[in-house]
């Protein structure tokens, strides 16, 4: 479907429809500058027309998203990708602009304006909710707030939590639940080598927690956390794993006719809950481990318990399996069996949410993402989304990069068949409208002064950095001559 | 071939098949590269990490094939550093 561009100045003269090898270069603009904007921004380079120009926006005065503010500390090599992503940015026909709110600084309508295409991948910055009773009290917190916490993440900084407590409750069984505990559980001299913020060590310094339960609605066959997450979980110094035998028995019989990676990761569960531990884990826990964790399956939380000023326990709902037969699909019903786990600590990991970024931009509420089909809006030409925002919060950073590729390969589809206006001499600037508007822009060069800034005060504490954590602390690094 | 951790088994962005009867010349792969494979789209027997396939005089003529979700890319001008 072809839409004109309004433009108050519009001349048809300026308005002819070119093939992708011919004419004027598309002006591409890329919202969010996570794995998402950078992979797909990527395609567009490398296989579109050779003077395609892409703007690469972000809100935040550094780039990369859950690179830097997701990924774990003690997980560097993962974030080995933002030299890929650096490359990227410093290609002559890519601009970043930091310290870029769109939907508040600019909106998209306006970008839909300035540029041939747009592509929203500005991920997930919120939560989904439990929707049970207690979940306000202080002292359940989200695991994405203390993800940033630890991280780094500027609106997390003042983050309130009290690890004064033994036992800890985290519910949700992904990646990013193993994430929080392992950081719960690391003895904080291995955390204090790695790029976890002062404040994050500070705090955990003064935590007492001794046992973390990582709780799930489904059964063993259906969690969502990984193997190599879950090794890490099970060889952690100083913590033993201990699953309850009767919980993982039945699975022995089904877990040699799961196929890869499935059975892989039910035998290590199986393993660690009916065989004793290995001599590497016994070396690595010690002789009596000071602390612990538990895998606890299907288990439903109905309410939180406590007061205004501190958590008593969690009231879980007993699960079961529906049907004979074990598999991957079964239906998790409830028995109607209640227990209490005892805890002064819950954190909240049943997955992140994306936010709608202005009236006017379709967004499906329910599902949390924009509408789309191969990053495509529908009915919106030049328009596209990519990553957690296209697709919802789930995949690591190689499933974001397939994905981002094929949203690329769409536009580019797009543009041979002309299904979005290429428009010759553009004369609107987004740098105009911003200093107009006094936005104090952070470009790349500026990001690489951060960069330099942190790495010299981590290097002085034997941290490979240490993240300047307030907005106005990085913009001040930027306008320090 | 792309490799986004830089070859520290963190990714598997170098997944690839190994083809012409190389696979049993290579050294069997660690725990820590099966876990990574796991998590490989487009998994197969013969499937391995590019990143640990260290080119040996006996591995001459190996023939390694990309998963279809892969594209082997490299920024404008960029020439990969050897690791």
């Amino acid at each position: 479907m072809f839409r004109p561009c309004l433009r108050p100045s519009f001349s048809w003269a300026s308005f002819r429809r070119y093939t992708s090898t011919e004419g004027p270069a598309p002006r591409v603009c890329v919202v969010g500058s996570g794995p998402a904007g950078f992979y797909t921004a990527q395609h567009l380079l490398n296989h579109g027309p050779p003077q395609l120009r892409v703007d690469l926006l972000e809100r935040l005065p550094v780039p990369f998203g859950l690179v830097r503010f997701g990924v774990a500390p003690d997980h560097p090599e993962v974030k080995n990708v933002d030299h890929t992503f650096t490359k990227i940015a410093k290609n002559p026909r890519v601009q970043f602009y930091g310290n870029l709110h769109v939907g508040v600084d600019v909106k998209v309508r306006e970008l839909r304006q300035l540029y041939d295409i747009v592509i929203l991948s500005y991920g997930a910055a919120q939560d989904r909710k439990l929707g049970v009773p207690g979940e306000e009290l202080s002292n359940v917190i989200s695991a994405r707030s203390f993800v940033g916490f630890y991280n780094g993440l500027p609106e997390d900084a003042a983050l309130a939590m009290n690890l004064d407590v033994e036992d800890a409750a985290v519910i949700g069984i992904g990646n990013v639940a193993l994430d929080v505990a392992r950081v719960l559980l690391t003895p904080i001299d291995t955390l204090r080598q790695t790029d976890i913020t002062d404040a994050a060590l500070a705090q955990l310094s003064q935590s007492r927690i001794k046992r973390v339960f990582v709780i799930g609605r489904r059964g063993p066959l259906q969690v969502s956390f990984t193997i190599k997450e879950l090794r890490e979980m099970v060889n952690l110094e100083g913590c033993s794993a201990v699953f309850n035998p009767d919980d993982f028995r039945p699975f022995q019989s089904v877990a040699p006719l799961l196929k890869r990676p499935r059975k892989r990761l039910t035998e290590l569960m199986l393993k660690t809950a009916l065989t004793p531990p290995t001599e590497k884990q016994l070396k690595l826990w010690g002789p009596a481990p000071p602390k612990s964790w538990e895998l606890r399956l299907l288990r439903s939380p109905l309410a939180i318990l406590g007061s205004d000023s501190s958590v008593s326990g969690v009231q879980l709902g007993v699960n079961r399996l529906d049907g004979p037969n074990l598999t991957e699909d079964q239906a998790v019903v409830s028995t109607g069996e209640v227990e209490t786990l005892e805890c002064g600590l819950v954190l909240k990991s049943i997955g992140y949410k994306s936010v709608k970024v202005e009236e006017g931009i379709p967004f499906d509420e329910q599902r949390g993402v924009i509408p789309n089909v191969n990053g495509k809006v529908p009915d919106e030409p030049g328009l596209y989304c990519s990553g957690w925002l296209a697709t919802g919060p789930k995949g690591v950073i190689v499933d974001t990069m397939n994905e981002s590729y094929r949203v690329g390969a769409q536009i580019l589809e797009d543009l041979k068949l002309d299904h979005i206006s290429v428009q010759a001499n553009r004369t609107e600037e987004l740098r105009t409208l911003l200093d107009q508007r006094q936005v104090k822009v952070v470009n790349f060069v500026d990001w690489e002064k951060i960069d330099e800034t942190e790495k010299l005060w981590g290097a002085s504490k034997g941290k490979p950095r240490e993240k300047i954590t307030e907005v106005q602390s990085l913009i001040s690094v930027v306008k320090k001559p | 071939m792309e490799g986004a951790c830089e070859a520290s088994l963190a990714c598997t962005t170098c997944h690839c098949y190994v083809e012409s009867d190389h696979l049993e010349k290579l050294p069997e792969a660690t725990e820590k590269e099966e876990d990574l494979l796991d998590e490989a789209p487009f998994l197969s027997v013969n499937s391995r990490l590019g990143c640990q396939i260290i080119l040996e005089p006996e591995l001459d003529g190996i023939v390694l094939r990309l998963p279809r979700a892969t594209k082997n890319f490299y920024v404008d001008g960029h020439v990969p550093q050897p690791h």
